[in-house]
């Protein structure tokens, strides 16, 4: 008897925190990076303010959700071009009395802020890198990933394609380190769902403008050349994030063949084009507020920002510490209009997520797939699970 | 005597055989349509055409309307229910999806989901008359018994607002688990049950206390925990059993409400949203979206005893008063 009325209040003062007299401010950096990347087709652009959109509205959210609970929500940014200090940028944040940061930064510069922001207390919340490696040998403790990593997405991509029965792969890859890796990311996928590249080519970047005034008749032939001449397969797999020459094979390869990867079926964390379980509500938020669509960046800076707000309502706290020690133990979940909730992988502080197959249009599938069990959780089947993780969290 | 025995079995066999038939409307969100259903035979009778989109749905108090929000065209349409034909519409604010009418009827309280609003309007004068701010994303409403409190569920803020609808503020909010979806009151009015979708569970609160005294979790052997998502809750009207619709797990759970036990799980069609009782309390109705039909789960025996076919990604229902 005693012991229940114990575990009844316990769980009052979990879901109900007492409302605080005066109200919590939570001040929450971001750092971005400016893109300048030129893309094939001009929908592509990146925005001026890719990525901090997305956190701007999650900041109104957690504002209209800490209006009942009395705690407020602020975001401090700052915008990086190629050659600025991250270290520098989080230094500054910190002056300011922020320890909880988002950042969109690249692998090297994210491990660069973080690591000399541990002493001062800071966490770190990866919106941007895709990373594998961050979430592998070069894991930090005082990093967490709202972002999905190239392993997640290729094994996103690589069980809808088996699901299919489309096995055999043509692999084309960039001559760019991203194109690279994420080339990587689809091998170990094909592996680990039974998928076979039957053959593999390079597509070299040879510097040319992305975009030329009669580019187009060029291209038509020179497509086909490329492709011709592959030992039979089902599916044009592509590995192209710097966006040099992925957009340009579907329709155009030698053979009818569907592209996927990095053009044709894209694995992402968002589309515009998605509204199912509720995401409606969000993409009218964003547009009405920014008047433009919203991208995977967007999101995964929102769900960064989401996953603050979370801990702080659940917490009442807008202490690092508790915040993240709330984050990685049983009770945290942040719901983002995936169908199912999101949760953080203890072993490596990756955020697990189901992965949206969008063709640019509409999203096809949304992974994992049905069939692919797992013990535990069926979001652990993309990515790095536990039994595969060669992170050492300290 | 022996007359009067078979008189009494006759009078019951007579009884028995003529129970009252219903009407149900369903509401189809993708084939923007409404369905009418016939309790007795449980046959379609009429397809209506709506505006876009239509998912809350609920008759009017006088029986005269059965309202439907219609979200993709801001507005909720009413059906005259003797020519079963949209017959006006109400102005609704932005994206109305659910909402719950005041105790004497004449006011309609609805949860705008894009404009973190609960719209206020005035069913007889066809007029928006006020407006509450609540959390991000709102969607379940439901008025207390005693018809003195509103509440409201928002999706993104996670939260079970306290409405006084006359002051028309927020008196008070209580934290749940993620995508709060569906509440409805036990007849007494001691508890406010809470469904959260994403969650997974369903929070049992005080309302006077404004705290969360249970949480219920469900497990369905064989199906993954992260497919059970609660939704609709109907309570019976003694106040015994709960039925809370598990969506994508397409389970009902049948809930004791004294000991906040599940005591069984009853197999419907593909993701199961919302319910509604008969009035005789003989039947439940189940809306089940993915499978486009409506499961007829029979209270007393706690049995699945019909299927209806029913237009595309049935959402909601409502069934007549007799």
């Amino acid at each position: 008897m005693i012991r229940t009325s114990v575990v009844a209040t316990l769980l009052v003062i979990a879901v109900s925190p007492a409302l605080p007299a005066s109200t919590l401010d939570v001040k929450i950096g971001y750092i971005g990076t400016i893109e300048k990347t030129t893309t094939i087709s001009l929908l592509e652009m990146p925005a001026p303010n890719a990525g901090l959109a997305g956190a701007q509205l999650a900041v109104d959210d957690n504002n209209t959700t800490g209006k009942f609970l009395n705690q407020s929500f602020a975001l401090q940014e700052i915008m990086l071009n190629g050659e600025d200090d991250p270290a520098a940028a989080m230094q500054k944040l910190s002056d300011a009395g922020i320890s909880l940061i988002v950042a969109d930064l690249p692998a090297d510069g994210l491990i660069k802020a973080a690591d000399a922001g541990r002493e001062r207390g800071l966490v770190f919340f990866n919106a941007g890198a895709t990373d594998d490696r961050l979430r592998q040998d070069d894991c930090r403790i005082n990093v967490i990933h709202a972002a999905p990593s190239r392993a997640m997405l290729g094994d996103a991509l690589a069980q809808y394609l088996v699901w299919k029965h489309w096995t055999r792969w043509f692999l084309v890859f960039g001559s760019h380190e991203p194109d690279k890796l994420f080339a990587d990311a689809l091998r170990r996928s094909a592996t680990r769902f039974g998928a076979r590249i039957v053959q593999e080519r390079e597509f070299k970047d040879t510097g040319g403008a992305r975009r030329t005034d009669t580019g187009l008749v060029q291209i038509q032939s020179q497509i086909p050349l490329f492709t011709q001449s592959a030992p039979d397969y089902d599916v044009l797999v592509t590995a192209d994030e710097s966006q040099v020459f992925a957009d340009y094979m579907p329709f155009r390869t030698s053979q009818p063949r569907p592209v996927a990867g990095s053009a044709g079926l894209e694995p992402t964390s968002w589309d515009a084009s998605f509204g199912q379980w509720g995401a409606l509500q969000l993409q009218s938020r964003f547009t009405k507020k920014f008047s433009r669509w919203m991208t995977a960046l967007d999101m995964q800076a929102w769900t960064a920002v989401r996953m603050i707000g979370e801990a702080v309502s659940r917490t009442n706290s807008a202490d690092a510490k508790t915040i993240t020690r709330y984050m990685r133990g049983p009770d945290f979940a942040v719901a983002a209009f995936k169908g199912d909730k999101l949760t953080l992988r203890d072993w490596d502080l990756q955020l697990r997520q189901p992965i949206l197959l969008a063709d640019g249009r509409t999203v096809v599938s949304v992974s994992p797939q049905p069939g692919f069990l797992h013990q535990h959780s069926e979001l652990d089947t993309l990515g790095f699970d536990r039994p595969d993780t060669k992170c050492q969290l300290k | 005597m022996r007359l009067r025995f078979v008189l009494g079995i006759g009078l019951a066999m007579l009884f028995a055989n003529s129970a009252e038939a219903f009407t149900a409307y369903v509401s189809n969100e993708k084939s923007n349509t409404v369905s009418k259903i016939d309790t007795d035979s449980w046959k379609v009778t009429k397809t209506i055409r709506v505006g876009q989109r239509p998912r809350g749905i609920a008759y009017t108090k006088d029986q005269k309307y059965v309202m439907v929000a219609c979200g993709d065209d801001d507005t909720i349409q009413l059906i005259d229910t003797h020519t079963d034909a949209v017959a006006g519409s109400l102005p609704s604010g932005p994206d109305p999806e659910f909402f719950a009418a005041g105790p004497d009827g004449k006011l309609l309280y609805v949860a705008n989901e894009n404009d973190n609003t609960v719209t206020i309007i005035d069913i007889p004068r066809r007029a928006l008359i006020g407006a509450v701010q609540v959390g991000v994303e709102p969607e379940g409403m439901v008025m207390s018994p005693d018809g003195k409190i509103l509440i409201n569920t928002s999706e993104t803020t996670n939260m079970a607002h306290f409405i006084d609808p006359v002051k028309r503020e927020v008196v008070a909010s209580v934290l749940v688990d993620q995508r709060p979806r569906f509440a409805a009151f036990t007849p007494d009015g001691t508890e406010l049950w809470v469904s959260a979708e994403v969650g997974g569970t369903v929070s049992v609160i005080d309302p006077v206390k404004h705290v969360v005294e249970h949480r219920i979790e469900f497990a369905i052997p064989g199906m993954r925990s992260d497919a059970i998502q609660p939704v609709g809750v109907n309570i019976t009207r003694e106040g015994k059993l709960a039925f809370v619709a598990l969506g994508p797990a397409n389970h009902v759970a049948v809930i004791d409400i004294k000991t906040h036990k599940v005591l069984k799980y009853l197999l419907v069609g593909q993701r199961v949203w919302h319910m509604e009782f008969t009035p005789d309390q003989k039947y439940l109705l189940t809306t089940n979206g993915l499978s486009n039909d409506v499961s007829v789960i029979d209270v007393a025996s706690l049995k699945v005893v019909n299927t209806v076919q029913v237009g595309e990604l049935p959402w909601g229902v409502t069934i007549s008063d007799h």
